[in-house]
């Protein structure tokens, strides 16, 4: 029992990271059909930005670790609306060019990083207030997790009154079912994919934050990340922010499970036959968005 | 309006008698200097030549697959890793000689050999395996997702899924496969000292002989009957399915042929360069080898194979004096020729006609989004 | 038709073509070329020209970017004292791109392309197993600065990092001195931990010690909840830990997380230098051991000014480590046999090679002239909260090395 109480929690705790990495990609997959490589690298954007604060900041971490995850939601945001404007733009209606032109993009970024920061991994310090955790019926319940855990659901609550609730939100939505509809109802197509590739992003340097306080913090962590993200939102289906929350967390499960019945390796293979085992079920991902479009 | 996947610039079907024998005179521009290479070249140049020829073939099922099918594969490396693992396991076990295990098991603690590796042991099973194999896996991973309509991106990031796993596989059996290390120490080609210059020469020949045969074929297959109806898929799939043709067939045959291609690539690389591990045939590798294709310029097979040419011709030129330079090059290729030249260096050739006519650019943000996901 | 028989004429002409050109091919199993003892490679006119192969992008340049710094310093102090047999030795720097075949691809051109006298380079056991072909295809020297798993001796590669005996071995004995006598295993997924940890199993097994679980992560892994607990069911006294670059940072920083101390459970690493310390952050490895042969603040003349000289050289927020001073020590050992076998010819190197001694800033190690290994001395230290590692226990001098374990009963059958 204790043992499954814990792998279930690893589940949900790995489920998490794959959710708070993914969530962008809802908005910029889901949404704009963009699949950008260079996700990953706004992620690493996010964990260095929290090591640049750190560095001005001293060791006054309890504050910076908030300050960094506001700044680096503003410092990725703006590097997605930079890549928007000037490739992404030229590219709608190309989502297999944009995919590799953000390819090409990341290189780059990976290679900055590496010549600003150098290639060794850097050291964010996890504030006090993060070490160590409580433990519950055996099972220990690391603070890190809790707060990612925490900082998801924040961050899905938000994204579902901000789409639900607000005009430029459902302006967001309107654009993703029915892109030429909306564009004739009068709603600024190119402003609502602006705010939208912000958000996304943006979303994307939360993630790299959260993960200081668990992984390496080097030039190609979001390379590590980033292939899982995209499964995650194939799985849920395009831009529904339901579907990605269950096949995060579904995902995370499965892989927790089987690593513990067998081995870490074996594991991430069992979840790609889930995968395609899966999108034979249901082709289109959990949460399926029905249009009228014509395929 | 409909826009297609690619660009209405890069060619599709019906395409002028100019451009034809254009095209014609590349081949056989490139077709002599294959040839006097082996003249000109020190061994070790030809050696990489070799290699680079080898990647050649990929790129032309690269180009089958994605140019022509609108299929992007990110995960090539997979099948061309089937297939080298396929001919190294063969070499091997060539080496080894009956009864004993290749060196690499005794360090894993494998005493007998495994059963999966007995077949390779003739080689009469594992040079048709280095090319069946590819083709098989990807005619079942095909016909799982073509069947059930998954495309577009969603194929790709599959691909590259395939890819990733592949390679876990790969490292983690580390006494059938030889982990991270992959299979090294290949000395011999069916009796053939791989060390003697002379036999380098004629690998060298055999490998440019068959991506001859390799592109011919192709050739002759992207003009047929199948393979205007692949571009006609790649153009329009839900066209092609109401005019009664299955377009899941024609994928999965174009797909399964790219990857057998990726296979004898791999099979004729072991050789060629001794090694084969699973660093190349991951998800970054895979991605380089679409770069290849998109440079010479995709749907002409003459693009694909000087485009894998020239790229690693680069790479290798270029890390030689820059290293770190390589990634800023490779990042800005994707993101220049993709994004601005999507037709590659074969759209070179309409330039001078362009500049003439003053064509206005196709309006970027079409309606057939969700056609391609 | 008109256009296909004008392909098949296109096939015709370009087989014939080849054909002709094959006519050069031949059967024979005797071609590589007869040891020549006379020539030199490298050396013309006043300047000998060595090779560098390291990983100067990709993954692996994390590690080897260090190592080929103290590899120039070495050059640039030997020839700020007169060069080797009077001439200027210069440098070839390659890069191998933490890709296997490109750094098999990258020794042949060193070789063939620059003629170098010998090529210093290499990191992950991978790299060297697919250099090692070429450097024996071509008779070329390889000098290899690495800990590596052992059960290899190439005639023609230098190892001068340890082989198990000189370091996995003396952490093991360590421990069973500790009274730790359960261990975990983990490592990465691939060919060091799992021969490393076979070594360990039968190391166990002769000592009376128990191994409650052996876990191996995908290299680049980054999710170690699922393993801390499989740590945690088993109840090991300590863990031996092969886990490869930035698996170490995930595998710390989460193992702190989960409430594990050094202090309750101590882990021993073989991979963790004092580079790899600042990446995980000195606060989540502080108390957990390392076996090394090299600290920054090992306490010999020459690591005092190695470490000034590196630091001046590279920066002063620099560390040096293990596979760093491996790195700087090959060089030297290379230039003291050349300089014995006055000549840089491969052949006439390697005969000189057996029983020249350094004075490295490890201590004084000597080659042993028949497994091209050298004899260190085994350390083992306690990571500190300033990200250097104190000394704890030493072998009280150099171990020989025994790269196929054949002086250790228990390993027989081992390779």
């Amino acid at each position: 029992m204790h043992v499954v109480l814990s792998q279930l929690f690893a589940g949900v705790s790995v489920g998490s990271i794959l959710l708070l990495i993914a969530l962008g990609l809802v908005f910029t997959f889901g949404q704009m059909n963009v699949i950008n490589m260079a996700h990953g690298e706004f992620i690493m954007a996010g964990a260095y930005t929290s090591y640049v604060l750190q560095g001005a900041f001293g060791t006054t971490v309890g504050q910076s670790l908030i300050l960094s995850v506001l700044v680096a939601f503003v410092v990725a945001g703006l590097m997605g609306v930079v890549l928007e404007a000037t490739l992404i733009r030229r590219l709608y209606g190309r989502p297999l060019d944009t995919l590799l032109v953000t390819w090409g993009v990341s290189l780059i970024l990976q290679q900055l990083a590496r010549d600003i920061f150098g290639a060794p991994n850097v050291d964010v310090r996890a504030p006090e207030w993060l070490r160590g955790g409580p433990t519950l019926i055996g099972v220990s319940l690391p603070w890190s997790r809790l707060f990612i855990i925490g900082l998801v659901f924040a961050a899905v609550a938000t994204i579902w009154v901000f789409l639900n609730r607000l005009p430029e939100g459902r302006r967001m939505r309107a654009v993703t079912q029915n892109r030429q509809l909306a564009s004739c109802s009068g709603v600024a197509t190119d402003r609502v994919d602006r705010t939208t590739f912000f958000i996304g992003s943006g979303l994307a340097g939360i993630a790299g934050v959260a993960l200081t306080l668990l992984g390496p913090i080097g030039p190609t962590l979001g390379t590590n990340y980033v292939v899982d993200a995209f499964l995650v939102v194939v799985v849920g289906g395009l831009g529904q922010l339901r579907g990605a929350v269950i096949a995060a967390l579904a995902l995370g499960i499965l892989n927790s499970f089987v690593e513990y019945g067998t081995q870490a390796s074996f594991a991430k293979v069992v979840v790609f036959i889930a995968i395609v085992a899966f999108l034979q079920v249901r082709p289109q991902g959990l949460v399926v968005l029905r249009t009228r479009s014509l395929t | 309006m409909r826009t297609s996947l690619l660009d209405s610039r890069v060619p599709s079907i019906g395409q002028s008698r100019r451009e034809a024998i254009g095209r014609r005179v590349v081949f056989a521009v490139v077709a002599a200097l294959v040839l006097v290479a082996p003249l000109l070249l020190s061994d070790f140049r030809l050696n990489l030549l070799a290699k680079y020829l080898c990647f050649a073939i990929l790129a032309v099922g690269i180009d089958l697959a994605w140019g022509y099918g609108g299929m992007l594969t990110l995960g090539q490396g997979a099948f061309f890793g089937l297939g080298g693992y396929a001919m190294a396991m063969h070499l091997k076990l060539a080496e080894v000689g009956a009864g004993q295990v290749p060196d690499f098991m005794s360090w894993s603690g494998v005493e007998r050999l495994p059963l999966l590796w007995k077949p390779f042991a003739y080689p009469w099973f594992a040079i048709p395996a280095a090319v069946l194999i590819p083709m098989g896996v990807a005619a079942l991973l095909g016909s799982l997702v073509f069947r059930r309509r998954v495309r577009g991106a969603y194929f790709a990031i599959l691909t590259q899924a395939l890819a990733a796993a592949f390679v876990i596989l790969l490292i983690g059996q580390q006494g059938l496969t030889g982990g991270t290390n992959g299979l090294t120490n290949v000395h011999t080609l069916f009796g053939y000292d791989l060390n003697d210059p002379a036999n380098r020469r004629l690998l060298y020949v055999i490998t440019a002989v068959a991506l001859g045969v390799v592109f011919l074929l192709t050739r002759q297959l992207v003009h047929s009957r199948f393979g205007r109806l692949l571009m006609a898929v790649r153009d329009g799939e839900g066209r092609v399915r109401f005019l009664g043709y299955n377009p899941t067939t024609v994928k999965v045959v174009a797909f399964s042929l790219a990857a057998g291609m990726g296979g004898l690539a791999g099979a004729l690389f072991v050789p060629v360069v001794g090694i084969i591990s699973p660093a190349m045939l991951g998800v970054v590798a895979s991605l380089e080898m679409v770069i290849w294709v998109a440079v010479g310029g995709r749907g002409t097979l003459v693009g694909a194979v000087v485009g894998a040419v020239l790229v690693n011709y680069a790479h290798t030129t270029l890390s030689e004096r820059i290293p770190a330079g390589w990634l800023y090059v490779q990042g800005a290729l994707f993101i220049v020729v993709i994004a601005f030249a999507p037709g590659g260096l074969a759209s070179l050739r309409e330039v001078p006609g362009k500049l003439r006519r003053r064509a206005p650019q196709p309006a970027p943000g079409g309606a057939a989004e969700l056609e391609a996901a | 038709m008109k256009k296909l028989t004008r392909s098949r004429a296109f096939v015709v002409l370009a087989v014939a073509g080849m054909l002709i050109a094959s006519a050069c091919g031949s059967k024979s199993k005797t071609t590589s070329a007869p040891a020549n003892t006379d020539s030199q490679p490298g050396v013309s006119g006043d300047t000998i020209k060595v090779g560098i192969l390291h990983s100067l992008s990709g993954t692996m340049a994390i590690s080897e970017v260090s190592v080929k710094d103290a590899e120039i310093l070495a050059i640039n102090e030997l020839n700020a004292s007169g060069g080797v047999l009077g001439k200027k030795v210069v440098p070839v720097v390659e890069d191998g791109a933490s890709d296997w075949p490109t750094f098999a691809e990258k020794a042949q051109k060193l070789i063939s392309v620059d003629n170098v006298a010998a090529t210093f380079g290499g990191w992950t056991s991978a790299s060297r197993k697919a250099m090692l072909p070429v450097f024996e295809r071509n008779k070329a020297l390889l000098y290899y600065p690495v800990q590596y798993e052992g059960l290899e001796a190439s005639p023609y590669i230098f190892y001068t990092g340890a082989t198990t005996n000189q370091q996995i071995i003396p952490g093991l004995d360590y421990l069973k001195s500790q009274g730790k006598t359960k261990l975990f295993l983990l490592g990465s997924d691939y060919v060091f931990p799992r021969t490393a940890n076979k070594e360990i199993k039968a190391y166990a097994k002769a000592n009376g010690m128990d191994i409650v679980g052996e876990e191996y992560t995908p290299l680049g892994a980054t999710e170690y909840t699922t393993i801390i607990n499989k740590i945690k069911e088993a109840k090991p006294q300590a863990v031996f830990n092969t886990l490869n670059g930035d698996s170490n940072v995930a595998f710390f920083k989460q193992l702190k997380d989960a409430g594990v101390s050094s202090s309750d459970l101590p882990v021993l690493s073989v991979s963790v230098a004092e580079e790899e310390v600042r990446g995980i952050g000195p606060e989540n490895v502080a108390g957990h051991l390392t076996a090394w042969n090299y600290y920054q603040t090992t306490d010999t003349p020459a690591n005092n000014t190695f470490v000034a000289d590196y630091k001046k050289a590279t920066g002063q927020n620099r560390v040096t480590d293990d596979p760093v001073e491996a790195g700087y020590l090959q060089v030297k050992l290379w230039a003291a046999e050349v300089t014995k076998a006055a000549s840089t010819n491969p052949e006439k190197v390697k005969a000189a090679a057996g029983g020249i001694t350094f004075d490295a800033p490890e201590g004084p190690v000597t080659v042993n002239g028949e497994n091209h290994h050298i004899s260190k001395t085994a350390r083992i230290g306690v990571i500190q909260p300033d990200g250097l590692i104190k000394e704890v226990w030493n072998s009280g001098g150099p171990i020989q090395p025994d790269p196929f374990l054949k002086s250790y009963p228990w390993a027989t059958g081992l390779s």
